[in-house]
């Protein structure tokens, strides 16, 4: 190997210039947790997930470079403790009904869950109270569920070139907003082939049709966890 | 051994699948017939409890006898578990927390479809109904807890036998489920 390395974890990963850390880290299959971060799109940086320590600080792998020669540690009890704690936010900050929620085994916030060995959290649920838009024919947008990732926001404006979406508000106050002229998907021009509704990691952008109709066990992440099936 | 692990259980607002997947456990419930005596539980149907040294509270808080019977578990428990979605987080009973109780009532007893003889009822023996539905940490401190909805019997099976041990229950990543 001639290029550019640095280790992760002690592992040595190749890299080439200008290559994000979690880059590096996905083509050496090494997996640092995320949400926000999709490989298609520009680093959002906002989930904190995939923080990992490097030159003595605590930097996003998601949007700092590789430095050649540089020890990132990926896997340390602090972080994974750290991570675990923020998925507990997410989780008491939504609505998340595991139980009944049509994504369930195949959602990525439920499996870095897993992943982390969230059990349960110390916070209190907040329960807020959100709007469901079961205006579009196709599509139900169910704002329990959402994360804030603006990962449907940048697939809209990027790849399917229609910007139908925007987070407005603050902390605890978030919402996606729908850019249509009454402000509900029915009317956005949102169609099932939109890359925006398919990289949602959470069951709040869902198709309508197809629920529940892949059985308990043979869902994406029954019996793998999202470090092996990371897309 | 001195005297067999003594447990206890309870269902709160739960509807009771946390039981139904702690019977199954199957035929390994005769293994655990051996090692444990059930105390206070809607398996063996007593009313009081006695010290225990694990209590499982299936459920989360939904009205006041549900407060009371939780205090009285942890009084009673030295190790608290909370099985399952609803203890742990409210679970689906807790979908009813973003309306008022009152617009709950009007809809199941007065203005929902199909009702005759509509009326709320309030027979002075029936526990209160609390505003909202509350994981039970929220009012006790709970030991550890077991998600899932119902969590597998085999994750019953792994946290029973890591406590009756006397280990740190570390349940195996494959039995962790929210749903
Ligand atoms: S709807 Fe989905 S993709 Fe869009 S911000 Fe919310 S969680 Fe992210």
């Amino acid at each position: 190997m001639n290029g550019p390395t640095f280790t992760i974890d002690g592992r040595s990963v190749p890299f080439t210039e200008g290559q994000s850390i979690i880059q590096a880290a996905r083509e050496a299959g090494i997996y640092i947790p995320h949400l926000c971060y999709h490989p298609e799109f520009r680093p959002h940086g906002s989930c904190r997930l995939c923080v990992v320590e490097a030159g003595g600080r605590s930097v996003p792998a998601c949007s700092t470079p590789a430095v050649a020669g540089q020890q990132v540690r990926n896997r340390t009890e602090r972080l994974d403790r750290m991570r675990r704690t923020l998925v507990e936010l997410l989780f008491v900050e939504g609505n998340h009904f595991c139980p009944a929620c049509p994504k369930s085994g195949n959602c990525k916030l439920q499996a870095v869950g897993y992943w982390l060995r969230m059990l349960d959290t110390p916070f209190p649920y907040l329960f807020p109270r959100r709007e469901l838009d079961a205006s579009h024919h196709d599509v139900l947008l169910d704002r329990d569920r959402c994360i804030f990732c603006e990962l449907c926001v940048r697939a809209s404006r990027e790849v399917d070139r229609k910007n139908l979406f925007a987070i407005g508000g603050k902390g605890t106050r978030c919402r996606l907003l729908v850019n249509s002229p009454d402000g509900r998907l029915g009317s956005s021009g949102l169609s099932l082939g939109d890359r925006a509704l398919q990289v949602c990691p959470t069951g709040a952008l869902l198709p309508r049709k197809g629920a529940f109709h892949v059985p308990v066990g043979r869902r994406l992440y029954d019996g793998r966890s999202i470090a092996e099936s990371d897309e | 051994m001195s005297r067999r692990v003594r447990i206890a259980t309870t269902s709160l607002a739960g509807c009771f699948g946390c039981h139904t997947s702690f019977l199954d456990m199957d035929e390994r419930l005769l293994r655990l017939a051996g090692q444990v005596e059930l105390d206070r539980s809607p398996l063996t149907d007593r009313k009081q409890i006695r010290h225990c040294d694990i209590g499982l509270i299936e459920g989360g808080l939904c009205n006041s006898e549900n407060i009371e019977l939780l205090r009285r578990f942890r009084a009673c428990c030295t190790t608290l578990v909370a099985l399952g979605a609803c203890a742990v987080n409210g679970g689906i009973p807790a979908l009813r927390n973003r309306y008022t109780l009152e617009e709950c009532l009007r809809e199941a007893y007065l203005e929902g479809a199909g009702i005759e003889n509509p009326q709320i009822p309030d027979d002075p023996e029936l526990p209160r109904l609390l505003e909202n539905i509350h994981p039970i940490h929220e009012l006790v401190t709970v030991d550890y807890s077991l998600p899932g909805c119902p969590p597998p019997a085999d994750a019953i099976w792994a946290l029973l036998q890591d406590l009756i041990a006397g280990r740190e229950p570390v349940p195996p990543l494959e039995l962790i489920r929210y749903d």
